[in-house]
């Protein structure tokens, strides 16, 4: 059998060996029963859920299945949480290939294992062929929040420092050149992967981070213009500072993009106390997903709800977030 | 540091020089990397940088999306264009909206993948709404070279193709148009070259450079053309000669030429400028979207209180009208100019007007 039937979900037999032979030893689920039953060191709990559609389902440095992991593990953990169980959902096309459904498999137990989460429970519907895009993924997750941990855009302070633990534009990039069928040289490579590890090591070394995100879909300019308007601040950030890779920006101009909207799935901002940001950077460079963190500016207290970056030549523009989706250019 | 120098230097000659100096920036790139390098915070003050006719979506014709979503309607046909192009309002709808009525309408990156389109989907006609400038038109010339080799008889194009020089005749010859230089852009000479702008210099005597995108490019590009305000001459100078040579690209020009005639074409806002686009030649009228289908003439007009035509000329910059940011937003447009993303609407709301 090489490919998935309707049956596969339907809750028969079929269904039954699908998660026997499959879900459960990849995940480590236990039993069948109708919930998991976990036990959680704190009762400060932070709760998130996430649907996955992305296409292409492979793309350059990972697929939907890992996606879907570091995804939700992300959400928890820039919110400060230590996740600790997710969910996942599977919507499967009727049709899908066996052996891609497997590779989805092994790269979601093997991204749960890198971040340390545990998959607790799941559910598989196959739907009409037609009535999907090969496979979509829900994943939800659960983490503890540690001590008096707390983040959020109103904790933001005039002074405090912005803060970005890696390079951007990679995965939207990458997906995007898949999808076009283009290849660079070096490829770019999705960033993919789980960040809570990198968090430990910030609030190792300061237990106040006023703010985080990973920002995803919209990119950096949305995230900052979010964070902006949520304190009433205003962002200011040095083009000079940012780390972009030069297959991104590469890609970038040939495609008439601009790397600060291009999606990213594995780096995060912080905002800082201005004395703990040396210290909290210099940190997450000896993270291996770390290497290329920098302060990237600094929070004034107006324009409020203003996000201003300073050219590289000296000039400023306004960054605003992404309006509809980007599109290539045309002339 | 280069830049410093080049900076240096243009606030120099800019002080020598005794009167406000108005730069066009032809293309629509520009426009855009213009402000996202923030290079107006850096030029002299002296220096006013206006938008010019440079963004093909800006300048298509309410007719011509009105053609294109007429024939997008036809049942057997796949609509097939650029995704700018989707939002631009037409006399009643936008191609957007004629695709939530069922029409099929697909966005697609080049001209090649649409012709892909038609050998795939044999029972359909795959009509490609053709728009730009010299940079586009080759493409679609090179897939039309290729659908004739391989046989393709449900490809067609729409051909709404503009030509960049002509355009500029028609700024220079209008009494309202007050330019003193041209930031010309780079890719479209990349095809032409620059001989087909002599008379920008020869007859009007403005000083022109094709220039190139990156922030010391357009930096440099501004200080030649300065420098012969300065030097009171007027010639086409080439900034980007990492990529544009004088003659341009022949083998592209030949393609072009052998598809296409030029036509008089109407731009939106400026109105018909005599052979200004491009028209297929008699002999490939087998591919043309207008002769199968002989969609309606569209009598829409323009909206009222629009002032793209005005700022496609330079006239106007787009705080000036009375949409810009109330009635007229990227989320609900009214002029194409704040559709496209190298519109200079668009460029505006999104890095400047706050």
């Amino acid at each position: 059998m090489d490919r998935i039937l309707l049956g596969h979900g339907s809750g028969g037999k079929l269904m039954h060996d699908l998660i026997r032979q499959y879900f459960s030893p990849a995940f480590g689920i236990e039993g069948a029963g109708d919930s998991a039953v976990v036990n959680v060191p704190s009762n400060r709990l932070a709760y998130t859920t996430d649907s996955y559609v992305v296409t292409p389902l492979f793309f350059p440095g990972g697929n939907i299945g890992d996606l879907a992991v570091n995804g939700t593990v992300n959400d928890l953990a820039v919110s400060g949480a230590v996740p600790l169980f997710l969910t996942v959902g599977f919507v499967i096309e009727e049709g899908f290939p066996f052996d891609d459904l497997k590779k989805i498999i092994a790269s979601m137990s093997n991204a749960a294992r890198k971040a340390a989460v545990k998959i607790v429970a799941g559910d598989t519907k196959v739907v009409n062929k037609g009535k999907a895009d090969g496979i979509f993924i829900n994943t939800s997750g659960i983490g503890v929040l540690p001590g008096e941990r707390w983040i959020a855009a109103s904790l933001i302070r005039q002074g405090d420092k912005v803060i970005i633990s890696g390079e951007i534009g990679s995965h939207g990039v990458a997906v995007m050149a898949e999808r076009n069928g283009l290849t660079f040289a070096p490829p770019v490579i999705s960033d993919t992967r789980a960040l809570n590890g990198i968090v430990r090591e910030m609030y190792d070394v300061a237990s106040d981070i006023h703010f985080m995100r990973d920002p995803t879909r919209g990119g950096l300019a949305t995230t900052l213009k979010e964070a902006a308007l949520e304190s009433k601040l205003c962002i200011r950030i040095r083009e000079q500072s940012l780390p972009i890779p030069p297959g991104v920006k590469g890609a970038c101009g040939l495609l008439g993009l601009d790397p600060l909207f291009v999606a990213n799935e594995g780096i995060l901002i912080a905002v800082v106390k201005a004395s703990d940001a040396e210290a909290i950077t210099s940190a997450m460079r000896k993270h291996e997903h770390g290497r290329h963190a920098a302060i990237i500016g600094e929070i004034a207290d107006a324009p409020s709800g203003v996000v201003l970056l300073e050219t590289t030549i000296g000039g400023t523009r306004i960054i605003d977030m992404l309006q509809g989706e980007q599109l290539p250019r045309i002339c | 540091m280069l830049m410093k120098k080049m900076l240096e230097e243009l606030h120099a000659l800019a002080g020598s020089i005794n009167k406000p100096l108005k730069l066009m920036e032809v293309c629509g790139t520009h426009t855009v990397e213009i402000f996202r390098h923030g290079i107006r915070d850096v030029i002299p003050n002296k220096i006013t940088l206006l938008s010019g006719p440079g963004c093909p979506v800006c300048v298509t014709s309410v007719r011509d999306v009105d053609a294109a979503i007429s024939i997008a309607k036809n049942r057997d046909v796949i609509m097939a264009t650029f995704g700018d192009m989707m939002r631009v309002p037409g006399g009643t709808q936008s191609l957007l909206e004629a695709r939530s009525e069922g029409a099929d309408v697909r966005v697609l990156y080049s001209p090649f993948d649409a012709l892909t389109l038609a050998q795939k989907e044999k029972d359909k006609t795959v009509v490609f709404f053709a728009t730009g400038f010299e940079t586009t038109s080759p493409l679609i010339a090179g897939t039309l070279a290729h659908a004739e080799l391989a046989g393709t008889k449900n490809f067609t194009i729409y051909a709404a193709h503009k030509l960049v020089p002509p355009a500029l005749k028609a700024l220079l010859d209008s009494p309202d148009v007050q330019v003193d230089g041209f930031i010309l852009p780079g890719h479209v000479s990349t095809i032409i070259g620059t001989v087909p702008y002599a008379f920008v210099a020869a007859e009007y005597k403005k000083p022109s450079v094709v220039t190139g995108f990156a922030a010391e490019e357009i930096i440099q590009g501004i200080l030649m053309i300065v420098r012969q305000v300065a030097e009171k001459r007027a010639a086409v100078e080439i900034q980007y000669t990492s990529v544009v040579r004088e003659e341009g690209n022949p083998r592209a020009v030949a393609l072009l030429d052998k598809y296409f005639e030029p036509a008089d074409a109407y731009w939106r806002g400026i109105g018909v400028i005599p052979g200004s686009g491009l028209k297929l030649r008699d002999q490939f009228k087998s591919f043309d979207a207008n002769k199968k289908f002989h969609p309606p003439i569209s009598d829409a007009k323009e909206p009222e209180l629009c002032s793209c035509g005005d700022i496609l000329r330079g006239v106007k910059i787009p705080t000036e009208c009375p949409l810009f940011g109330t009635g007229c937003t990227p989320e609900d447009p009214v002029g194409p100019c704040m559709v496209s993303t190298e519109g200079s609407c668009a460029a505006y709301y999104k890095y400047g007007h706050r």
